[in-house]
């Protein structure tokens, strides 16, 4: 868990536990004004992702049966250009758009990297889509695709619910 | 220009957008590409039911869910103005694979004998739709992230757990395919 003093009010801002996509800025973010930069990042990765045909669920069974190279051009790209960024960002010390210093997570390993991963992978080749293209599959209009986001939700919330039972 | 932007577009322009994802969020304000979190902040949102997982100031996390928000724009934008208007090139050899299994193919980015309303209410809605999106939703949590927190922000980082979790991803995917796959079209 993560704590940081907030200097304004004196809170402390509580992270999620184990949560992989935190929010560390310190500074007080408004609800939309602050946000809508977000909401435009998704909206242009959301483009990438149909026009890559990333939301292909022919495209994941191509990865899986290793008869495409596409997949693994678009991650290994991305890692790379990711992996680059992140070395840079700490070598130069660069800091966010409101002057602070970007922070890093180490994470620790825990049994569950193993047996969710592969509980997702599973999924992954049957619906053909990671929680990303998801969202961007119901905006294409695959409507259906709905009920496999509500059904990603109810599994989220039932691994809340189990979460203290699971070998992590 | 439009006509260059229909076209698919090639793994390496996908790649190269992709990870700049994560320096753009880190410096537009320390935010952390992981994108299965939505789902946990969704849950937060909506049915806590006093879960201790779900117990958290989710409105802090709010950027997650205007992330994913403009992922779904994103779509409708792309399928609506940047349509591409030729049938999508699927490999010879997983076309030749999923006729073997019965799986009837088209030319769009899902197939439809699968990825279809009527299907709902079918075994292979079942399997497909619930119990294939309860994994996901399932597996991603408990792994502690998915393809973007692990396979792309959490190796851009070098964890080595992120490394891990990318290998079971994989694995699993393979399991599926290759194993169950066969046996699974057997009974639909």
């Amino acid at each position: 868990m993560q704590f940081s003093e907030q200097p304004d009010t004196a809170s402390v801002i509580e992270h999620p536990i184990e949560c992989e996509a935190p929010n560390d800025q310190i500074s007080n973010e408004s609800l939309i004004g602050s946000n809508i930069k977000y909401l435009i990042v998704g909206l242009l990765f959301g483009i990438v992702f149909v026009k890559a045909e990333i939301i292909s669920w022919y495209r994941i069974q191509e990865m899986f049966r290793l008869h495409a190279f596409h997949m693994y051009g678009v991650i290994g790209t991305a890692v790379v250009v990711g992996t680059i960024s992140v070395w840079a960002i700490k070598k130069f010390h660069i800091k966010t758009i409101q002057g602070e210093t970007v922070i890093f997570h180490k994470k620790t390993f825990q049994w569950g990297n193993v047996i969710g991963g592969t509980i997702f992978g599973l999924g992954w080749a049957i619906t053909g889509a990671c929680p990303g293209p998801l969202f961007a599959q119901i905006g294409s209009g695959f409507l259906v695709v709905i009920i496999i986001l509500l059904s990603a939700i109810a599994g989220t919330w039932m691994y809340g619910l189990l979460q203290r039972k699971l070998p992590h | 220009m439009l006509d260059t932007l229909q076209q698919p577009w090639p793994w390496y322009v996908a790649g190269i957008l992709i990870g700049l994802t994560v320096p753009t969020l880190l410096l537009l304000g320390n935010k952390h590409f992981g994108i299965s979190s939505s789902l946990r902040h969704i849950c937060a949102a909506c049915l806590p039911s006093k879960i201790p997982f779900f117990q958290y100031d989710w409105r802090k996390e709010i950027w997650n869910l205007y992330f994913v928000g403009g992922v779904l724009l994103g779509g409708v934008i792309a399928s609506q103005l940047l349509s591409n208007p030729d049938p999508v090139i699927v490999s010879e050899a997983t076309i030749a694979d999923l006729h073997a299994l019965n799986i009837e193919t088209d030319h769009q980015l899902m197939p439809s004998s699968i990825f279809n309303i009527d299907n709902i209410f079918t075994l292979k809605g079942l399997i497909f739709f619930v119990v294939g999106g309860f994994m996901v939703g399932f597996g991603t949590r408990y792994a502690g992230g998915c393809t973007s927190g692990h396979s792309i922000m959490g190796l851009s980082n070098l964890q080595w757990p992120s490394l891990v979790a990318t290998c079971c991803f994989m694995a699993g995917g393979f399991i599926m395919v290759h194993v169950i796959f066969p046996w699974l079209f057997t009974i639909l």
